[in-house]
Formats: structure tokens, C-alpha cells, sequence
């Protein structure tokens, strides 16, 4: 096995591809958090005076709060006050109208990250909101989408123009005071993605934002709300990276989705911040909320998550079926390799009658990743008929790594019916001998096998994202066999 | 020390019993005493914010200060007799109130080489016997039951199976609880199985009256190399009694152990079963079956921890929730690293009766290892519909056929008795409690 163990080894040394950092001035503030800086930094959004009180409420709760350590990962303290909580490419006050005004080294930035956005804007297909560390630089397809009563913008921009919607949802699914990160979030968020869709429209393109974290020392705290009327559907992606840096970053977003009345969101993550090195240092740290709330009758709401990169995540989109017959999805894989930790699954809330949730997880641990599933499938009383159908599979790729399955059930309908199913095991030694012997080598066998077992959860990503996340799994996986 | 007025009455308690428990003057087991009382003093009873222990709002036995049992045993074997229709077993060892009674147990003609005694009687007498093993494998860190029990520990049962020695007919050990109102048992157990030695236990657990008590009982289970131990416990009390048990069970290479759990009793049971598989090919099997109704709450958290190599661990627990009871299962399985070749499956299955039961179920997998195969399974629902059916176009009725089902899914842990009395013991319990008035396959 000398050969293809040279090969595996020279694969290792293979660096993270998105890792480079675009040189350019910012705008920023101070390290530290205080209630000058979210007046600053609501100052700098120019904000109406709810959202400001709004952030300095979270401010205030969040100082009475703990951070949470029951999660199976394990980091060094964060100090908070020495991050910097607001950063922008510098000469983006008045934000550009079009693309020709956007600053070319930022486009260009995007066309490394493999999102050409000119390209885009020509070659009808996918909308992009590009946000880089802590505002958006550009939104394509905001004419074309306006002409249905789509509305796709960045959050501060929605805050200016449609106050009232942000206003009556913003936290009504994830309120200020829910968790230490999400509470962190409230009130400091800088920018996000703002979709609301009117009803009965369905949005005739795929809606994505692409999150990039440039500036050292800086935390990124996005805040994303969609909201789809009664009988509208959505399809939303999310892209991530963040260059390559010695220190911990800290990245924690809020995710709020809407469902009316039989509408449809669907929401499709392919993860990719910066893993670290393969001595574990770097990285970010990946401490997000999201969560989504079904309204109405036959709401539905899919999540569907491809996890390959930040040394530490920590993240459950979770649904809460309200209405009747609404459906919940959830469709995970998470890579964890060299020192990653994942810790991450989700939480389906049956309350209406006949609400109807699936999970399916995968998890793939190589080097010595640490992933971790964690559920929970609550049925309250008024949930008759419900049913649940959870399935979470782990695939361990060497002897240092773990697996972890905490799943949650807690049933309090007779009428309701819940199966959770887990296993967890390595390549069988004969798979991988039927690959090698027609032919094909160990790193092809593998990266075959890993795909296979990933494929019910690609599946449900939309095609391009689809064969974006096959390519980042085998990239991912590089030098995690042997 | 500063404790809150329950703990400080505990201590005072302690204080005043602590000169007449059995073996006071050995220095090692004061030291373990003692220590215990300090862990009490100092963490007292889990809060309901700690994992595991979040299900109850107020633990029911927080709350109330018990009295520790009284020694007098006001119970004659006639009194017995009425609760123990299948008395079938050769060696009998009864406990009153947490008292070994000499009168009502039978321990004639044991093979050479096993030693079924009082716990107390050994503390006094011989407690190097006990040194090595006592306090081990339960440890003081747990919860502050645990340390509770050691601190107050006095009597139980003391059972050792010599090197090879194989006893073939069963140990039934019945725990009594008479005229208990407002106190606590804290029963102390030790089974040691020496190398390639087998044995059957069975733990009857019984109350005579409708009184409120508290039992808070210790198993520590050491078995060698190829030791085969079978452990049946039955909870049959009272709907007022409160029982907490800790079994903990440390396996030698190729040891095989068996546990079978059955709870039907009690207001609020709690077993926390936990099993280190420590050498090489260990190998254990947990069964549990709980079936409630009215306010009951039985929980059941094991935790098997694999930390040698090709080891084997199943666990089956199903439960029946009726009226407002309320069901928990809670297993973690740990394979450690280096723990290659570990083979795990862990199953739970809740059945829900009523619109007000409820079952949690939290089946948990750490795994540090990579050639493992490790698998569970929960599942919470109703009867089968298509079941029904079937039953139903075959002209059974509707009522008949439920309870049919409800059997059958309850039965399947009977299936895995290999004892006749306690299985026909058991079947017979759950057709008088779920075929009432019917009379199919001469089951009644």
C-alpha cells in the first residue's frame, strides 16, 4: 500500500481552496461590544429607532446569559470583547446601484469563490445576494424579481424600505431572548438576506446568498428572514467560505422562515467556512440558529445541509408545525475531518394535526473529526396523527475520529407515530475490495462509497448545488484516506 | 456544612446512626462513609436542570424528609405467602423494611463454594471479604442517591459465587416493605461472581400495604472471567412507593450477563443501569419492560460503556403508557477508542393507551472507535391499524383485539425468559392487566 499511501499523503498537504484574503480598506469599528457600539453600528445602518431598541433589549438579556456547554464540542473561551463587530469594504456608504459600480476587486473576489456575478446576471438561472463580512455588496435580479412582488434585498435594506414587514416578523420565530448566540446576533446583526414572497406567487429562479468572512478578527453575525404568503414557494441556497487564518473566527447567524398557508420553503446550505489546519488550529466557529415555522394549512418547510467546513459547528434548523397537515424536513451531511467538530441535527415541533416530519442524517467522520447528531421530535397533545420518521446514519473513516447519535423523542399524542434509527459503522473491508478489484483505486473507491451514502440527502439539493457538494465531499475527504 | 433543612436532617440522622451501623470500626468502610455523607453534604439530591434528571419538575422524593426504616420485622411468612404466588425457588433471602429477616429466608444446602448472607452479618464479621469490592464499581461520584446509600449503607445482600461454582436452581431475593409509611430502605447489595462461575438472581420487590416509602437501593454486580449471571428484577409495589435503584455492573473477559427488568409498580421507579464491559469479549444483555398507569413514572437510564474489544451489548426495552403516566427511556453506549470489533444495539419501543400518557425516549450512541457496528431503534406509537383489521375480520372485537395487540407487544420481552416461574409469573400478570374478560388461547 506504499503507493497509493504517497498519494494519499502528498493529497493531505492539499490546501483549502477558498482560503486566500482579498486585500482591501475597511470600514470598521472597534473591538468590543457595548451599547455605544450597537448605537454605532445601527447608526451606520441608519436605522429606524425599533430595531435600535430592539438590539439594545437582546444587549441587555444577553448580559444575564451563560453560554451554553451541554453541546459535545469542546473550544477554548471566547472573549467577546475582542472581536470587532462591524466591518465593511470601505466606500460602500451609498450602496452601488449596479453591478458596474461594485468595486472590481470584490467582483473579483467572487469569481475566485467560483460565483462569477456578472455571469450570473447574464446567464438566467440563480439570484445572488453576495455578503462580505459585514454587508452586502451587490443583489442580482432584484428588477426582474420586483416585477412578480418578490422582494430580495439585504436585510438593512429591507429595514429602510419595508419596515413594516421586518417589523412584524422579524423574531416572532426566533425571539431576542432565545438562545446565548442567536441573542448575541440580535443584537449586534449586520446584514443578511430579506425575501418575502406575495401570495400566490411561486419565484420562477433559485435565490441565493453567498457569505464570505474577509477581515481578521472580525465575527460575522448575519440575520436571514424569509417569509413566503399563502400558496407562494421559495427555494433558497447559501454559500459560505472565509480565508485561512491562524485565529478562531466567530461566525453566528439567525435564520427565520415563514410559511403561510400553503406555501413552500425550501432552504439549502452548502457550508464551507474555513475547516482549519490540520493541526486543528484556525477556523471558525459556527454557532447559528435557525428555525423555521410552518403558519398555515399544508405549510411546508425543507431544510437540507451539506456541513464540510468550520472547526466547530453548531447548528439545528429545526420546524415548528403549527398548521395542520404542514410538513418538516430535514436532510443533513455533515464532514467532519482533522480536528472539526460538528455538533448538529434538528427539532421538529408537531402541534398541528397531521403535521408530518423526516430527518435524514449522515454523518462522515474522518482524521479526528467528532460529529455529533443531535434531535429532537417533540409531539404535543393536539398533534393527532402525527408521524415522524428519523434516520441518522454515521460512517467513520479511521480510528481516532467519533460518532455521536443524541436523539430526542418525547410523545405526548396516543395518535402519533415516531421510528428513530441509527447506525453507525466504517467502509466494509469487502465494498472496498469489489472497488479495488475492477479497477478503480482507494481513493476512488471511497470517495465513491461516501457519495453513495450521501446521496439521498444530495438528492434534494437543487442541481448545481448538488454537483457542488459531491466535488467539496471528495475535497474535503483528501488525505482522510488510507 | 451547609445543606438545605432535608440534607441537614440527613445529616443529623447520620450522625446519630453512624455508631450503630454494621462494621463502624472498620477504617475503611467509615472512610467510605463518611466521604459519602461529605458528597451528600455537598451536592445533595440532582437538580431538575441536570441531564437525566429534567422529567421530573419536583422530584417527588426531594421534597420529603423520610425517616430510615425501622429494624423490627413485624412480618410472618403467612403474611408473605398471599404476594408470592410463585415461590418456587430453593434459596430464598427476605428483606423487611431493608432488613435481612433470618426467619423467612431459606438458605439450606448451597453448593460449596457460594456464600448467599446478610449483608450487615458480613460487614460485622468478615468485612475483608467485602474490601475489594464494596463502594468499587458504584463509586460516591454519582447523583447524591447513590452517595446516600453508601453513607447510610447497613444491609442487603450479600451473594458470592466462588471460582466455578454453578448454581443451577435461582436466588430469590424479596425486598418487603411493611408498615414503611414516610421512611427510607437504603439497601445495600453486592454480587461477586468469581471466574467461570453461573447463577440465576431474581429480585422481587413488594409492598404489603398502600403506604408512601422510599426504597433507594445499590446493586454492584463484579463478574470475572466467563462468569454467566442471569438478574431478573421485578417491581411490583405499591402505587405510593418511591423506588431508586443504581446497578452497576462490571464484566470480566467473556463474562455474560442477562438482565431483565420488569416494572409495573410503584409511583415513581427509577433503575439506572450501568455496565462497563472491561475486558476483552464481554458480554451483556439489558431487557426491560415497563407498563404504567394513573400518575405513575418509571424511567429507565443505562448506560453501557464498551472499553475493550469485541464486546457485545443489546438492550430492548418496550413500555405500555395508560391513563397520565408517563414513560422514559434513556440509554448511552460508549465505545471507547480501542474498543475495535464492539457490536451495540439498543432498541426501545413505546406504546402510548391513553390521550394523556406520555413516553420520552433518548437513545444515545458516543462512539470512539471505528470498526464497530452499533445500531438503535426507538419508536412511539399506537396499535397497528392493519393488526386491528386482521384481528377484527377474523371476529374478534374491537376491544378484544386492542387488548390482544397490547399483549403481544408486551409479551415479546417475556419471550426472552428463560425462567418458567417468573415468565408464567409475568404472563400472568399482563393478561390479568391487559386480556381483562378475554379468554383466547386459554390465556385468562
Amino acid at each position: 500500500m506504499s503507493g497509493p499511501a504517497e498519494k494519499i499523503r502528498r493529497l493531505i498537504k492539499k490546501k483549502y481552496p477558498a482560503g486566500f484574503v482579498t486585500d482591501i480598506e475597511v470600514d470598521a469599528v472597534p473591538p468590543g461590544l457595548d451599547e455605544d457600539i450597537i448605537r454605532l453600528i445601527s447608526a451606520k445602518k441608519n436605522e429606524p429607532r425599533f430595531m435600535l431598541e430592539w438590539r439594545l433589549k437582546a444587549y441587555r438579556h444577553w448580559l444575564t446569559m451563560h453560554e451554553p456547554t451541554w453541546a459535545q464540542v469542546q473550544y477554548d473561551p471566547i472573549d467577546y470583547q475582542d472581536i470587532v463587530y462591524y466591518s465593511a469594504p470601505a466606500g460602500q456608504e451609498a450602496r452601488p446601484k449596479s453591478l458596474a459600480e461594485v468595486d472590481p476587486r470584490l467582483l473579483k473576489t467572487y469569481e475566485k469563490l467560483g460565483i462569477p456575478l456578472r455571469e450570473q446576471e447574464l446567464l438566467a438561472g440563480v439570484a445572488v445576494d453576495a455578503v462580505f463580512d459585514s454587508v452586502s455588496i451587490a443583489t442580482t435580479f432584484k428588477d426582474k424579481l420586483s416585477e412578480l412582488g418578490i422582494i430580495f434585498c439585504p436585510f438593512s435594506e429591507a429595514v429602510q424600505a419595508h419596515p413594516e414587514l421586518v417589523q412584524k416578523y422579524l423574531g416572532t420565530v426566533v425571539p431576542y431572548t432565545d438562545n446565548f448566540f442567536a441573542t448575541l446576533n440580535s443584537a449586534v446583526f449586520s446584514d443578511g438576506s430579506f425575501v418575502y414572497v406575495p401570495p400566490g406567487v411561486r419565484c420562477p429562479m433559485e435565490l441565493s446568498t453567498y457569505f464570505r468572512i474577509n477581515a481578521a478578527k472580525t465575527g460575522q453575525f448575519e440575520r436571514t428572514l424569509i417569509i413566503a404568503e399563502e400558496g407562494a414557494y421559495v427555494s433558497y441556497l447559501e454559500g459560505c467560505t472565509a480565508p485561512m487564518r491562524d485565529e478562531n473566527q466567530l461566525h453566528a447567524a439567525v435564520v427565520e422562515l415563514i410559511a403561510l398557508k400553503d406555501s413552500e420553503i425550501k432552504y439549502s446550505t452548502v457550508q464551507n467556512w474555513y475547516p482549519g489546519d490540520e493541526e486543528g488550529r484556525g477556523g471558525i466557529y459556527n454557532f447559528v440558529t435557525k428555525r423555521g415555522a410552518c403558519r398555515g394549512d399544508h405549510a411546508k418547510i425543507s431544510w437540507t445541509q451539506v456541513e464540510t467546513g468550520s472547526a466547530i459547528t453548531w447548528k439545528y434548523p429545526s420546524c415548528i408545525l403549527e398548521g395542520d397537515n404542514s410538513v418538516g424536513e430535514f436532510y443533513s451531511v455533515a464532514l467532519t475531518n482533522n480536528y472539526q467538530q460538528a455538533d448538529t441535527g434538528t427539532k421538529m415541533i408537531h402541534i398541528g394535526r397531521n403535521t408530518r416530519s423526516t430527518i435524514l442524517s449522515k454523518g462522515i467522520s474522518a482524521g479526528h473529526g467528532q460529529n455529533s447528531y443531535r434531535g429532537l421530535v417533540k409531539v404535543l397533545k393536539g398533534a393527532m396523527g402525527a408521524r415522524n420518521y428519523t434516520r441518522c446514519d454515521s460512517l467513520l473513516l479511521g480510528d481516532k475520529c467519533g460518532a455521536h447519535t443524541f436523539p430526542h423523542i418525547d410523545v405526548h399524542n396516543p395518535t402519533a407515530t415516531v421510528e428513530h434509527e441509527a447506525t453507525t459503522s466504517k467502509i466494509g473491508d469487502e465494498q472496498l475490495f469489489y472497488c479495488r478489484q475492477r479497477g478503480l483505486s482507494a481513493e476512488d473507491a471511497v470517495s465513491m462509497i461516501v457519495n453513495g451514502f450521501c446521496k439521498q440527502v444530495f438528492n434534494e439539493l437543487p442541481m448545481e448545488f448538488a454537483v457542488e457538494a459531491q466535488r467539496l465531499l471528495s475535497v474535503s475527504l483528501e488525505g482522510a484516506i488510507g | 456544612m451547609i445543606g438545605t433543612e432535608i440534607q441537614n436532617g440527613y445529616y443529623q440522622d447520620y450522625r446519630r446512626f453512624e455508631n450503630t451501623l454494621p462494621g463502624r470500626k472498620v477504617p475503611w468502610l467509615a472512610r467510605l462513609r463518611s466521604e459519602a455523607m461529605e458528597r451528600f453534604m455537598a451536592h445533595g439530591f440532582p437538580s431538575s436542570h441536570e441531564e437525566g434528571w429534567k422529567y421530573i419538575d419536583q422530584p417527588p422524593v426531594k421534597r420529603r424528609r423520610f425517616q430510615l426504616a425501622q429494624a423490627e420485622c413485624p412480618v410472618s411468612e403467612d403474611d408473605l405467602m398471599p404476594y408470592l404466588p410463585d415461590d418456587h425457588a430453593r434459596w430464598r433471602v427476605v428483606l423487611v423494611n431493608g432488613r435481612f429477616a433470618p426467619l423467612l429466608s431459606r438458605l439450606e444446602g448451597l453448593p460449596a463454594g457460594v456464600t448467599v448472607a446478610s449483608l450487615a452479618t458480613t460487614l460485622e464479621h468478615e468485612p475483608a471479604m467485602l474490601e475489594p469490592y464494596l463502594g468499587r464499581y458504584a463509586g460516591i461520584n454519582g447523583h447524591g442517591f447513590g452517595a446516600l446509600n453508601t453513607a447510610f449503607m447497613n444491609d442487603g445482600a450479600y451473594i458470592r459465587l466462588g471460582p466455578g461454582a454453578i448454581v443451577r436452581e435461582p436466588v430469590h431475593l424479596v425486598y418487603v416493605a411493611s408498615g414503611a409509611r414516610d421512611s427510607v430502605a437504603h439497601v445495600r447489595n453486592l454480587v461477586v461472581a468469581d471466574e467461570n462461575s453461573q447463577g440465576t438472581l431474581v429480585e422481587t420487590y413488594l409492598s404489603l400495604d398502600e403506604e408512601s416509602y422510599f426504597t433507594n437501593v445499590i446493586t454492584e454486580v463484579i463478574s470475572a472471567q466467563n462468569a454467566h449471571l442471569v438478574h431478573y428484577k421485578l417491581e411490583q409495589e405499591s402505587a405510593r412507593a418511591l423506588h431508586m435503584a443504581g446497578i452497576h455492573i462490571h464484566q470480566g473477559r467473556d463474562s455474560h450477563y442477562t438482565a431483565c427488568n420488569v416494572a409495573s409498580g410503584g409511583q415513581w421507579v427509577r433503575n439506572d443501569l450501568n455496565v462497563v464491559l472491561d475486558a476483552e469479549g464481554g458480554n451483556c444483555t439489558l431487557n426491560g419492560l415497563y407498563f404504567t398507569a394513573a400518575h405513575q413514572q418509571v424511567e429507565h437510564h443505562t448506560r453501557i460503556d464498551h472499553r475493550a474489544g469485541h464486546g457485545t451489548s443489546r438492550q430492548l426495552y418496550k413500555g405500555v403508557m395508560d391513563d397520565h403516566s408517563r414513560g422514559i427511556f434513556s440509554g448511552r453506549l460508549v465505545v471507547h477508542p480501542n474498543a475495535q470489533k464492539s457490536d451495540a444495539r439498543q432498541t426501545n419501543n413505546n406504546l402510548l393507551l391513553s390521550e394523556d400518557a406520555e413516553a420520552i425516549s433518548k437513545p444515545q450512541l458516543e462512539i470512539y472507535a471505528d470498526d464497530v457496528k452499533c445500531a438503535h431503534g426507538s419508536t412511539v406509537g399506537y396499535l397497528d391499524e392493519e393488526a386491528l383489521f386482521y384481528l377484527r375480520s377474523r371476529a374478534i372485537d374491537e376491544d378484544h383485539a386492542r387488548s390482544l395487540l397490547v399483549y403481544a407487544f408486551a409479551s415479546d420481552i417475556l419471550q426472552q425468559i428463560t425462567l418458567m416461574p417468573v415468565r408464567a409469573n409475568l404472563e400472568r400478570r399482563l393478561a390479568n392487566r391487559f386480556l381483562k374478560g378475554c379468554a383466547i388461547g386459554g390465556l385468562k
